[in-house]
């Protein structure tokens, strides 16, 4: 059986990075499946107008379209290339708590991340997605810098 | 279709110089009355009394309908009201769905649109006038209420419009002219254009003139009397750029503060009927014999009631058809589900919120009572408060004997609600535009525009004539809706059913527990 690794992409360098090290990963494993998720920071709980609403369905196809053309396709097919077995997945929703599911959903062994790219004050608040997924993960999880 | 939207063109720019002429100093006078003439009918017919008394039809037909769909849906608001809670939470949410429009948003948008005024000004003039006793019936308005959003928000997202770009559109227009179809009922497309008209009607005054005109009024009671126009040209520029220049981030902001203002209200109020913890059961006691004995308020229980009833009606919008319009944006596989959340709607405005604004006012002894009979003392139809405010400044009032802060969160309160009303209204009232007109970017931008300038009306000058008449227009919505819910409430039971039973069997599953 081969292993799986979830792998998050966030369309910065220090993403590329992670990708790059779930690649050298990968080939000293051997058999195993790269799995790339995109996610799209999204909340239910958000306050949005009436006009929005409307054109929210709209919008979340556009976001998902873009995510994949711009990001997640380009990904996989360069690793492809490389001959590596690779899937890629975009969803909306909170980052920490969808990578975490995606790894017990596909019973990946590990989860390679970026640390956090972006700082300020409501990071250092609330914790970046990095910092929480670290705290709760079910599977051991790797930050590359 | 071109030949109307000309013609309507032609006919709003004709009100607007009217109105801004008579502005400019009273030249147009005669214009202005001749308005209040050809609409004066309009709105005494609305607005018409019982023969004898004082309680406008409107209401009772508002209440009457709201009665009938408690009884004919098995008292649903209460039977619903935890899977609602469940719904709002996302509990029965596919994963999958993630990122469209989720139920707690729709409530939230919707709620925008109501909270406002009517929780702040509106129970203030009832309990100024009805006695504390009003409260109870407001409460009994605002429970009943609940079925009627309940059957016109469900219906709402199953007649809505769904385009090939993935944009939707719905409400009583779209639900009336199809709905009548599929059951083969004539007159529907004629009552989903006189609805539109109304709601067009409605969110230029109600909607917008009369928010507009409020929020002047708070903000020149804090800094000091200053001509209208200049807060009508402030407004109407945020507005513009919300709606026209499509500048989420200020529309994000308020839809932000606006909860958070909410939110801060109603824990201010519960921290003042707190802090008199040893008066609350002496103010329910209050509400309950007030409700049934008037406690010497002009009209007595009858008086009592009219006020209770009216100003619920006018808070919560349930009947009126605008929520309709807000909650089909929700994308969801049962239309029901949306009425089940907008259900709550009445209840968080006109059970909680406005409650708590009559147990501040009460509590906070702003109305004067006679100490020998125990009744309370009349100045003419109102109760004599102690500083003789009424309104917005009584509640202002009965808040500052707690928190002398508190008047200004206050003020900055109702020009928030002002503003996130307008919002929502511009957004209803475009609907009606388009379903009149057609969509289309520049016909999309000439009733933006219109809607623009009515903000700058609405806060200058104070039209008596043509306020009466939007306000007019909102409950005429109320006639054309609630006429229709009549006609549609079977299929909206059909749903019900179907729905409870496959939610009894597990078919429809729960995703988080």
């Amino acid at each position: 059986m081969s292993s799986k690794i979830v792998v998050g992409l966030d369309g910065s360098g220090s993403g590329d990075r992670a990708v790059e090290y779930a690649k050298t990963l990968a080939r000293q494993i051997g058999s195993c499946e790269l799995i790339l998720v995109y996610i799209i920071e999204w909340s239910p709980f958000s306050f949005q107008t009436a006009e929005e609403n409307a054109e929210r369905h709209k919008r979340r196809e556009e976001e998902i379209e873009a995510a994949l053309n711009r990001i997640v396709n380009p990904t996989i097919e360069a690793l492809k290339s490389d001959g590596l077995e690779v899937t890629g997945i975009v969803k909306h929703g909170d980052v920490a708590d969808l990578l975490d599911r995606t790894a017990v959903e596909t019973s990946a062994s590990q989860i390679v991340v970026a640390r956090a790219s972006d700082a300020g004050f409501a990071k250092r608040l609330f914790g970046t997605s990095t910092a929480n997924l670290v705290m709760h993960a079910s599977v051991p999880v790797t930050v590359v810098g | 279709m071109n030949k109307i939207f000309f013609m309507a063109l032609t006919g709003l720019f004709a009100s607007t110089f009217s109105a801004s002429a008579q502005e400019a100093g009273g030249i147009d006078q005669a214009v202005n009355e001749m308005f209040a003439a050809v609409t004066g009918p309009f709105v005494s017919l609305i607005f018409a009394p019982f023969p004898g008394t004082s309680f406008p039809w409107i209401v009772m037909w508002l209440v009457v309908a709201a009665s009938l769909f408690t009884v004919y849906f098995g008292f649903i608001q209460f039977r619903a009201f935890r899977h609602s809670i469940q719904l709002v939470k996302g509990d029965y949410s596919d994963p999958n769905d993630a990122g469209e429009v989720s139920h707690f948003q729709a409530l939230a948008t919707a709620l925008s649109g109501t909270v406002g005024l009517g929780n702040i000004a509106g129970v203030a003039v009832a309990v100024g006038i009805g006695g504390p006793g009003a409260t109870f019936w407001m409460i009994l308005a605002g429970l009943l209420g609940m079925a009627s959003k309940f059957t016109e928000c469900t219906l709402g997202v199953k007649y809505r419009n769904e385009y090939p770009d993935g944009t939707v559109s719905g409400g009583p227009m779209y639900y009336i002219s199809k709905g009548f179809a599929e059951k083969g009922v004539p007159g529907g497309k004629f009552l989903a254009v006189l609805f539109s008209i109304f709601c067009i009607l409605g969110a230029l005054g109600g909607g917008n003139m009369f928010q507009a005109n409020q929020a002047h009024a708070q903000i020149a009671g804090i800094v000091g009397d200053y001509p209208g126009w200049i807060t009508g040209l402030i407004f109407a520029a945020v507005v513009f750029a919300v709606i026209v220049g499509g500048i989420k981030s200020i529309a994000k902001v308020t839809e932000k503060v606006v909860p958070f203002m909410g939110v801060l209200y109603v824990l201010a109020a519960l921290v003042i009927i707190l802090m008199n913890f040893n008066q609350i059961g002496w103010a329910f006691g209050q509400i309950f014999a007030g409700a049934f004995t008037g406690l010497g308020v002009a009209g007595g229980m009858v008086g009592a009631l009219i006020q209770g009833f009216k100003r619920a009606a006018f808070s919560n919008e349930a009947g009126v058809g605008s929520a309709a319009i807000a909650h089909s944006a929700v994308r969801t596989k049962e239309p029901i589900t949306e009425g089940f959340v907008s259900l709550l709607e009445p209840f968080i405005d006109t059970v909680v919120i406005c409650t708590m604004t009559a147990l501040v006012i009460t509590i906070s002894g702003q109305l004067m009572v006679d100490p020998a009979t125990g009744n309370y003392i009349l100045d003419g139809d109102t109760i004599q408060t102690v500083g003789g405010t009424s309104g917005v400044a009584l509640t202002s009032a009965a808040f500052a004997t707690a928190f002398n802060w508190f008047p200004y969160v206050l003020a900055i309160a109702v020009v928030l609600f002002a503003f996130s009303t307008m919002i929502s209204w511009s957004y209803y009232g475009l609907k009606a535009w388009t379903y009149l007109f057609g969509e289309g970017k520049t016909k999309e931008l000439v009733f933006k525009i219109i809607f623009c300038i009515f903000v700058v009306i609405g806060a200058a000058a104070s039209l008596g004539p043509v306020i009466d008449f939007s306000d007019a227009a909102i409950f005429a919505m109320a006639v054309v809706n609630i006429t229709a819910l009549y006609f549609l409430m079977p299929v909206v039971k059909r749903e019900l059913a179907s729905y409870m039973s496959r939610l009894q069997s597990g078919e429809i599953k729960r995703f988080k527990h």
